[in-house]
């Protein structure tokens, strides 16, 4: 039986879950080696400052410790090196694996101690004598772009880059426009925060002079790359392993400090070292996210035709540019116009060095702060124009004809900054958000008092970048068992990784999905690969695999040629069975045929989609209840139905908690207000039950061979400027606008004191 | 160093610990259960949930010493003769888990709410999870999962 796409498209159960429900999954915390030893690390205690002394000889004395590492130990300290979107300029501001001299950051590494056991680790830590000159805080990025003081002395500035985007004149036509509004608005410092801190197992081989790093993931061929060169041995004598993750969202997997510190410990002391970051660790010392103010001002036509949006957004980068520091900046001024069709554009953003925790990527980085930013003066500009906030948004969105549709130029930068926006049925697909969510009854209800709380309706509209990146690798090899392995580049944390990619092995080689034995992520499978990020490891890695499977499909062609001496094109594959010329094989009658491919692919992928959202606001308490909130989105072709949700509704959540609650605090001395979950406030199981989420493989991919776009990020990207907006229409009496995330009870209810204030004096 | 014998899954286990070391870093490092996960170590998430003689308790708040004698259920000890359990099964038909760091201890929490109260509705259900985190699912299907599984608890009360 020839079964086309018997799992493509159908909600396959986990292959993962049966393991993780019976905890047998192995994250790299449960990794045991024989002689393992356990590393700290001790972090600045101040923002900024210049390290005079570090006296570890009490640490070293400790029973149980093997080694105390600094800077001195290290020697050259390496810099890490930028890996996604490199400026030139950027550069001079990037992260060296150990402080040396200078602490920028509370949280930067200053030393790592390594013990018997993790107790005495930290025991160690605090036996260290650090003396620190403490130099002025550079807590917010107006301190710092005053250049009074500097982080890096050798720069001259504080602003490390400015990535400008723009299309058509702007300002010619904001000066001929009827209409234009200038606001404010800020998102708020937050963090991916996966349940999983980050962890690493360093296991050194004296003797082969060989390394090899447990507990990575996203992208290990990149970082065993610069492994190898910060520790000056081969490449081919580092191998970097991934196993169980516990989420990432962007932050986990990039190279870090500790990601050299571990393994060069574990070389150092000639051992096996393992570190495990601790949960106050992790929100000073993993990336942040998002923390950025904007000026950005909307032109339309009084019929309600957006005609330009120009703006300045200044980011807080934080103490250093990481490996992907620049994406969001880079990012947030390119997707300003999101799914709109608007002509005109001039959005400059500018990052500042702080003496904070540094900032990386987080799930739909600067795409959920431009699209607050654009769905907030949308909101604003219906209002104003008086015009139906959905109507205003059909009548702007980008109509199916004109994609593709080049987003702004990125300025002075090469093309591989350009994108387009590749196809889709944007206002077909906004329609089934409204007539799913009831746009036309609840929009009755906006600005109502019922039962004591006001009631207001928002819709909003995205775009989500995919397949970043340019290439990955699979492998297929057929087995004696009968069944194929199959290996890829892609990463799995914890998105159900194995699951899908199996499903697309299986339908491309007509085989059952028990008989796919999939493996991901390690540097031992494959020549070369690429990993997990940005919304890409479906696409490429599926298609990496679609290639492999023709090729592999292909030698067993040859081969049943060759033995029958018939022409390889009659020959047929169903169900593990190989049929030529009236003959049958087996598939592991070709046991040892193996292929490895890559995929190339320069064109980014668009899946796009509609929130909506009904809230109820006490204006008493300033809280909201999010009573419906609806998705729908086209991702190309759904590969699995059932995984995607989880992944769309996880992603929603995430977004109302960067809406609602998330937020990273620091006081003037640039000393972290907010280390740990008691202060750091996340989803939980009773805040947002409301969730309805649809997805559609409406409009396939044209730029890759499954038709597929890099999906799991858009349920989170719209989801700041579509609450603001149902919380301004909920209290569009009181003229209350909500421009700074998060939208805490306090500040909600100080917005309604002060509109209510305005209101008695006029 | 002190002696102590818990229960765990059914089974009488003697080890030494230092008092200064918690329930999970015994169950994790001594004695190799690894399914119960440590995400805070601070009491929030609730990810090193274990249930001590009925109980639901955050085994990262609990020192190893003060499980002498006790009945403890890990999520190693959910399942029987590797099957799946009503709830894990849940769980897996409903995609409640993505990257499956906070899996062990909502199940065990969960476990030990259906074992004393299998009608336990859709509001009482999310507030007992209100105290475990999961960055991944947005509970929704986690809930659908555990509302599923209450006719197995149910029908284990009655002896059907
Ligand atoms: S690890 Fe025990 S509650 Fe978080
Ligand atoms: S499944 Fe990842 S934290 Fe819950």
């Amino acid at each position: 039986m020839n079964r086309p796409n018997a799992y493509i498209g159908s909600a396959v159960d986990r292959i993962e879950d049966e393991r993780l429900l019976t905890g047998k999954g192995t994250y790299v915390g449960d990794l045991n080696l024989e002689h393992l030893l356990h590393a700290a690390i001790l972090r600045s205690p101040v923002s900024h400052g210049l390290i005079r002394s570090i006296d570890v000889s009490a640490a070293r004395a400790l029973a149980g410790v093997r080694a105390v590492i600094t800077a001195n130990e290290i020697g050259d300290v390496p810099i890490i090196p930028i890996r996604q979107h490199p400026v030139p300029e950027g550069e001079r501001f990037r992260q060296p694996v150990i402080a040396s001299g200078k602490v920028r950051y509370v949280g930067e590494p200053v030393a790592i101690v390594v013990a018997s056991d993790p107790a005495i680790a930290e025991d160690a830590l605090e036996l260290i004598v650090l003396d620190i000159e403490e130099l002025p805080p550079l807590a917010d990025y107006v301190t710092a772009a005053r250049n009074e003081c500097l982080l890096f002395e050798e720069a001259a500035t504080n602003r490390a880059a400015t990535f400008r985007a723009r299309m058509g004149d702007a300002d010619a036509a904001f000066a001929q426009a009827d209409y234009t509004r200038k606001e404010r608005f800020s998102v708020q410092r937050h963090t991916a925060f996966p349940m999983e801190t980050r962890g690493l197992l360093a296991e050194w081989v004296d003797a082969t002079g060989h390394m090899t790093l447990y507990g990575v993931t996203k992208v290990p061929f990149f970082n065993r790359r610069v492994l190898a060169q910060m520790l000056g041995i081969e490449i081919s004598a580092v191998d970097l392993i991934e196993v169980d993750v516990g989420g990432g969202f962007g932050a986990r997997g990039e190279f870090y400090p500790e990601d050299f510190l571990v393994p060069f410990a574990a070389r150092y002391v000639n051992g096996n070292v393992r570190w495990i970051e601790d949960r106050r660790e992790h929100l000073m010392a993993m990336n942040h996210a998002r923390e950025m103010y904007a000026e950005m001002e909307i032109a339309c036509t009084k019929e309600g035709a957006v005609v330009g949006i120009r703006g300045r957004i200044d980011i807080d980068l934080g103490a250093y540019a990481r490996t992907n520091g620049f994406t969001t900046p880079r990012n947030v001024v390119q997707f300003v116009s999101g799914p709109y069709y608007i002509p005109n554009l001039a959005i400059d953003a500018h990052s500042f060095v702080t003496s904070k925790t540094p900032t990386g990527t987080y799930r739909g980085p600067g795409r959920y702060e431009s699209s607050f930013f654009c769905e907030r003066l949308l909101d604003m500009a219906a209002t104003d124009l008086g015009i139906d906030p959905a109507a205003f948004r059909l009548k702007n969105l980008i109509r199916e004809e004109q994609l593709p549709r080049p987003l702004a130029t990125m300025m002075d930068l090469d093309a591989t900054w350009q994108t387009e926006l590749d196809n889709g049925a944007y206002p077909i697909v906004m329609q089934r958000c409204l007539d799913e969510f009831g746009w036309q009854e609840k929009i009755k209800l906006q600005g109502q008092l019922i039962d004591g709380r006001y009631h207001g309706v928002a819709v909003g509209n995205f775009v989500e970048g995919g397949a970043g990146g340019r290439s990955e690798n699979a492998s297929m090899t057929i087995e004696d068992d009968g069944m194929v392995t199959v290996a890829i580049g892609s990463t799995a944390l914890g998105q159900g990784l194995k699951t899908v990619m199996s499903q697309i092995a299986a339908d491309a080689l007509s085989l059952p999905i028990e008989r796919i034995r999939l493996l991901h992520g390690s540097t031992t499978l494959l020549t070369d690969g690429v990993g997990s990020f940005h919304s890409r490891a479906t696409v490429m890695g599926g298609s990496a695999i679609l290639l492999a499977a023709e090729a592999l499909l292909d030698l067993v062609r040859n081969e049943v040629g060759m033995r029958l001496d018939v022409p390889a094109a009659n020959t047929s594959f169903s169900d593990g069975k190989v049929e030529a010329a009236g003959k049958s094989f087996a598939l592991q009658d070709f046991a040892g045929l193996s292929v490895e491919k890559t995929f190339i692919n320069t064109k980014l992928t668009y899946s796009y989609g509609a929130h909506a959202a009904y809230v109820a606001v006490d204006a008493a308490t300033g809280e909201v209840e999010v009573l419906d909130y609806v998705t729908v989105e086209d991702v190309g072709r759904v590969i699995n139905p059932a995984t995607l949700h989880g992944q769309v509704l996880g992603a929603v959540v995430q977004g109302l908690g960067s809406t609602f609650l998330e937020h990273l605090q620091y006081d003037e001395n640039g000393q972290l207000l907010t280390g740990s979950l008691a202060d750091y406030l996340l989803p939980t199981a009773t805040d947002f039950p409301n969730i309805r989420s649809v997805s559609l493989g409406l409009r396939p991919c044209p730029n890759n061979p499954l038709g597929a776009k890099g999906a799991g990020e858009g349920g989170l990207i719209a989801v700041g400027g579509v609450i603001a907006n149902a919380i301004a229409s909920a209290l569009r009496s009181l003229r209350v606008q909500p421009c700074d995330l998060p939208l805490s009870p306090p500040r909600l209810w100080r917005l309604i004191a002060e509109a209510r204030s305005a209101e008695m004096s006029r | 160093m002190t002696s102590i014998t818990p229960i765990i899954n059914g089974v009488a286990v003697t080890v030494e610990v230092p008092d200064r070391v918690t329930l999970a870093d015994t169950l994790r490092d001594k004695l190799r259960l690894t399914g119960t996960h440590v995400a805070c170590e601070h009491g929030v998430c609730g990810a090193c949930t274990v249930i001590v003689d009925g109980l639901a308790v955050r085994s990262c708040l609990m020192l190893a010493v003060q499980a002498d004698g006790a009945a403890i259920t890990t999520v190693e000890g959910l399942s029987k003769n590797g099957k799946l359990s009503a709830l894990q099964d849940a769980f897996r038909r409903h995609h409640a888990l993505q990257c499956g760091f906070c899996t062990s201890g909502i199940l065990t929490t969960m476990h030990a709410l259906l074992l004393e109260e299998p009608d336990a509705g859709e509001h009482r259900i999310r507030e007992v999870l209100s105290g475990n985190l999961c960055r991944c699912t947005g509970y929704i299907p986690i809930v659908e999962a555990v509302l599923e599984a209450r006719a197995a608890y149910a029908q284990a009360e009655s002896g059907a």
